[in-house]
């Protein structure tokens, strides 16, 4: 331990002051407990920008549900926001949880952390049903090709031909849960990479202020199974092939937008909650409407061996699911047994229906 | 047993001379059709017409697996006594089914009487029957009928038939008309002429020769019909469910249907919002995922379904016991293992769910006996699911959910909702915070919170690993078996909770009957059946909830010999009990086993436990 005397709020209070977001709490606030992750894992940095993001968005960590599955990805809810409602869930099946509290609680907001298991196998049935209802809430598969907590076996993301710490080559094609969000529904898709700070921070505001299901894919590499030489997964190979789609803005609704850009090169999307985020074109012929262009990209980056990043589709008109089912404004959780039992006279007139 | 059925009968209507025997409100009648044929609304209309007729009756449809097309029944009991179990013999078929006819008449016990499509010629094949062929296809034209509409109409045709031969008053079955067909107008005049058309048919050409009348009685005045996944889907909405994920099951799609048909009426808002979210989801497993993630966040959250989707729900039945969290399972047991029969009747599933789950894991279990019991158990399963902080699960069956049974109106509930040990902000404010996991009243029960709770100290991390008393994750041998130990302690007040079972009998005779759900109906008839033919006095304790209430082992210690009569190969409650019994106490319980898919019937409890008393 360094001798440098823990700064505390109030010692901290006499050099400088405390820096607090919109709804003055500070960065404490939305931390969570020390990390049991091996050190360098890059689920470590995707905690560490879900924290700021939030504290930058100046979001109540009591609205917040911290849902996940099985796996390292899924340990990670602890690492972060304490003081948000967190449930770790069974393997793969963190959707329906998910799901289950926002109809029970559609105020609530919902963040879930997976992994490339936990999402593309074990979970794949419940994953694509989550993204075709875009139920609104943060899904982010923290994805590093591999089973960690079993030490080191493929998961179906590993690309083809990539090989593991022993030797073996994986014979399969990944699933790219990308495209595959964007297919089947999720409303606001993108990919990012655990290392890439300000990209991955641009991205999670924006994805707070998105409602609708966001699905995140964060390459986040492992280091202890898969940070190897013949790895596409590990932190080597990301620095040397990420290709960005489009560079990542944002600006949240609570800050002046009088900023200007430029309307050539650069997409407004205005989000549910007021903020804009502003995508500054890399790729000609990138528009973050357009489906097929999308999946086109992708597969045309994939094919050259390289990772394509960034917001790749977003659809702020599809209703989401506590839209579509028109329950009442209130938690339905809460609702008092007024409005949940009917009446007397109901139940005789069901009754007197059967005579 | 065939005979021994009729001789029972013969006690029952002290027979004159053969010739003018009359046998009143006393008949099994069997409906013969082919499944898709639309038969169900002329078969509702016969049963309904009886019990118009004050008549106590009660309906069975057995169907097979399939849209349309293969051979279905409709078995009608009236009984003056009230016995509504299924009855083995039939006395009255009604062969509209040319494919099925000859077994179903070749099956009757001699004396039976034969309704039948005229082409059939089914008179050829016996000649110890009292056969009366109609010309359905005439009858059926002459009303009418477009020919679109002439196969559900024909099915009325038979209705008419069968009134007038048993002398249903024709008021009755016009009521009955009316009151089924109220929103349809044309439709009811169409039946009413097919009806008629029998009727006038039977009345100008058959002459009767069989014993069997139904005559007016006042035994059902005030009395219900509704099946049994109804009655729990009016439990459901009276029971304040709001969140409901469900995947579509035999028998069990109808609990869901009929809840959303309620609620649309009863539960929308005046500014056109729902005050509950209905979910068709994509497997067993989201269902069960969803409740326990609206239970996790305070909903009154439930799911129905049958043997294959518990099956499914095994993890996550034991993550809903291990963190915690409240929920309603029902399940509409059917034939296992995997999809066995989906359309036949089972208790089959009553010990595999008492444990679903991997590890130390154990559920408590409402065992409904009746439709009203239907509606009240999942009253009773979301007050104990938010006390005890678990989930719970109903066991209904097919005989019990799909088909119409008498009942007494169902009772309005006078307590308030129960919704358990959750702590809002300000109890958290003077409390100083709260350990999830803590037992702090001495019951097994801790205190929750629920996600959106405004208090720093509100929040705790919920997890299927292992956890100390404040919800962290812990491999501490010392937390792990306190936690356990606190659920088994949950579990004994869980005991202390669950609805009590009902004894009959004087609680004095020697010989004891133990039954649970539908099987009360043929057990009840048989406790008549053995005190009238071999003079055996019996108790009856049923059972309506897993774990066992002290009523049970004091049962048992009280009795010499006792009848675990269940509707399962392996004797599961038989076993369950002997868990819970001392082993000196256990050795007193003996099986009466039913299996094959049909609902029990009370000559099959008779014999077999007539056959062990013999054998004493």
């Amino acid at each position: 331990m360094s001798t440098t005397p823990i700064i505390t709020p109030a010692a901290s209070a006499a050099v400088k002051p405390v820096k607090t977001n919109r709804i003055g709490l500070q960065i404490l606030d939305y931390r969570g407990s020390k990390s049991t992750l091996c050190a360098g894992c890059g689920h470590n940095s995707v905690s560490e920008r879900i924290t700021e993001a939030f504290f930058d968005m100046g979001i109540q960590p009591e609205r917040v549900m911290k849902m996940s599955g099985i796996g390292c990805s899924s340990k990670s809810p602890a690492y972060f926001m304490s003081r948000s409602f967190s449930f770790n869930g069974v393997h793969g099946r963190m959707p329906a949880v998910a799901t289950g509290a926002l109809l029970a609680n559609k105020t609530m907001r919902s963040i879930g952390l997976s992994g490339d298991g936990d999402t593309a196998s074990i979970g794949m049935g419940q994953f694509i049903h989550l993204l075709r209802r875009n139920v609104p809430m943060i899904y982010i598969v923290e994805d590093n090709g591999v089973y960690g907590l079993t030490k080191g076996q493929f998961s179906a993301t590993a690309d083809l031909g990539s090989r593991l710490k022993n030797g073996v080559v994986n014979e399969l094609p990944a699933i790219d849960i990308c495209a595959l969000a964007i297919q089947i529904g999720a409303t606001f898709v993108g990919r990012s990479f655990s290392g890439d700070k300000k990209q991955l921070s641009a991205m999670l505001k924006a994805a707070v202020a998105h409602k609708g299901t966001v699905l995140l894919d964060v390459i986040s590499p492992c280091v202890t199974f898969n940070d190897h030489e013949g790895s596409t997964k590990s932190y080597k190979y990301m620095q040397s092939h990420e290709e960005e789609v489009g560079e990542v803005g944002f600006v949240p609704h609570f800050e002046d937008l009088t900023i200007d850009y430029d309307h050539d090169t650069t997409t407004d999307v205005a989000l549910h909650d007021g903020s804009h985020m502003r995508l500054r074109k890399i790729h000609a012929d990138y528009a973050p409407t357009n489906k097929v262009q999308a999946l086109k990209l992708l597969m045309e980056t994939h094919a050259k061996g390289e990772v394509l990043t960034g917001v790749f589709y977003v659809d702020t008109t599809r209703p989401d699911f506590s839209t579509l089912l028109n329950t009442v404004d209130e938690p339905l959780a809460t609702l008092p047994e007024s409005r949940t039992r009917p009446s007397r006279e109901v139940l005789a007139e069901i009754m007197a229906d059967h005579t | 047993m065939i005979t021994s059925d009729l001789e029972v009968q013969a006690q029952a209507t002290s027979a004159p001379a053969s010739s003018a025997k009359r046998i009143v409100n006393d008949l099994a009648i069997q409906v013969a059709t082919v499944n898709g044929s639309g038969s169900q609304s002329a078969n509702t209309v016969l049963l309904r017409s009886i019990f118009h007729m004050g008549v106590p009756v009660s309906g069975k449809n057995l169907f097979p697996s399939n849209i349309a097309g293969l051979p279905t029944w409709f078995t009608i009991r009236a009984s003056k006594d009230g016995w509504v179990a299924r009855k083995a013999d039939i006395d009255l078929l009604i062969a509209m089914n040319g494919e099925s006819a000859r077994e179903d008449v070749l099956a009757l016990a001699p004396g039976a009487v034969v309704i039948y499509d005229e082409p059939l010629k089914l008179n050829e094949l016996r000649t110890d029957l009292t056969f009366y062929p109609v010309p359905f296809d005439q009858l059926t034209a002459a009303t009418g009928a477009e020919a679109k509409l002439r196969k559900l109409v024909k099915n009325m045709v038979y209705v008419g038939v069968a009134a007038q031969l048993l002398s249903i008053k024709m008021e009755a079955v016009e009521a009955t008309v009316r009151k089924q067909f109220a929103k349809k107008v044309k439709a009811a005049e169409l039946n009413l002429s097919a009806v008629r058309a029998g009727y006038d048919f039977a009345a100008a050409t058959l002459t009767k020769q069989d014993p069997y009348f139904i005559e007016a009685m006042h035994a059902t005045d005030g009395k219900i019909i509704i099946d049994g996944n109804s009655s729990a889907a009016l439990g459901a909405m009276f029971a304040g469910v709001t969140v409901v994920p469900w995947y579509p099951i035999t028998p069990s799609t109808s609990v869901i249907e009929d809840l959303i048909d309620y609620m649309k009426e009863y539960r929308v808002e005046a500014d056109g919002k729902a005050s509950f979210a209905v979910v068709q989801v994509e497997d067993e497993l989201a269902a069960i995922g969803m409740v326990l993630g609206a239970g996790w966040a305070g909903a009154r959250a439930m799911t129905a379904t049958s043997g294959p989707g518990i099956s499914l729900m095994a993890e996550f039945a034991g993550l809903g016991y291990f963190a915690e969290i409240p929920g309603v399972i029902f399940n509409v047991q059917r034939t296992g293992p995997s999809t066995g029969l989906p359309t036949r009747t089972s208790q089959a599933d009553l010990a595999f769910t008492a444990g679903l789950s991997h590890g130390d894991t154990k559920h408590v279990l409402l065992l409904p006996g009746s439709v009203k019991e239907c509606y009240q158990s999942v009253m009773d399963a979301f007050d104990l699911a938010e006390q005890l902080q678990t989930p719970v699960f109903i066991l209904s069956d097919l005989d019990l959910g799909m088909n119409n049974w008498m009942s007494e109106p169902f009772d309005y509930p006078e307590k308030p909702l129960n919704r358990g040990k959750v702590l809002n902000a300000q109890q958290l404010e003077e409390l100083g915070g709260f350990a999830r996991y803590k037992d702090v009243d001495g019951d097994g029960i801790g205190y929750r919170t629920l996600p959106g709770t405004d208090h720093p100290l509100a929040a705790y991390f919920t997890r299927g690993t292992g956890h100390n008393e404040k919800a962290l994750y812990s491999e501490r041998p010392a937390d792990y078996e306190n936690n356990l130990l606190r659920l088994s302690r949950k579990f004994e007040t869980a005991r202390t909770l669950v609805p009590k079972p009902i004894l009959e009998g004087s609680g004095k005779e020697s010989v004891g009957i133990i039954a649970f759900g539908s099987s009360d109906f043929a057990v009840e008839e048989s406790r008549d059946q053995l005190a009238r033919e071999i003079s055996l006095a019996t108790d009856y304790l049923r059972i309506r909830a897993f774990p066992f209430t002290q009523e049970v082992a004091e049962f048992v210690a009280t009795h010499d010999r006792i009848y675990v009569v269940e509707q399962n190969r392996d004797a599961q409650m038989l076993n369950l009990l002997k868990v819970d019994l001392d082993p000196v106490e256990a050795i007193k319980l003996h099986s009466v086993l039913h299996f094959n898919g049909l609902p029990l019937d009370a000559r099959t409890v008779t014999t077999a436990i007539a056959a062990l008393e013999g054998a004493r």
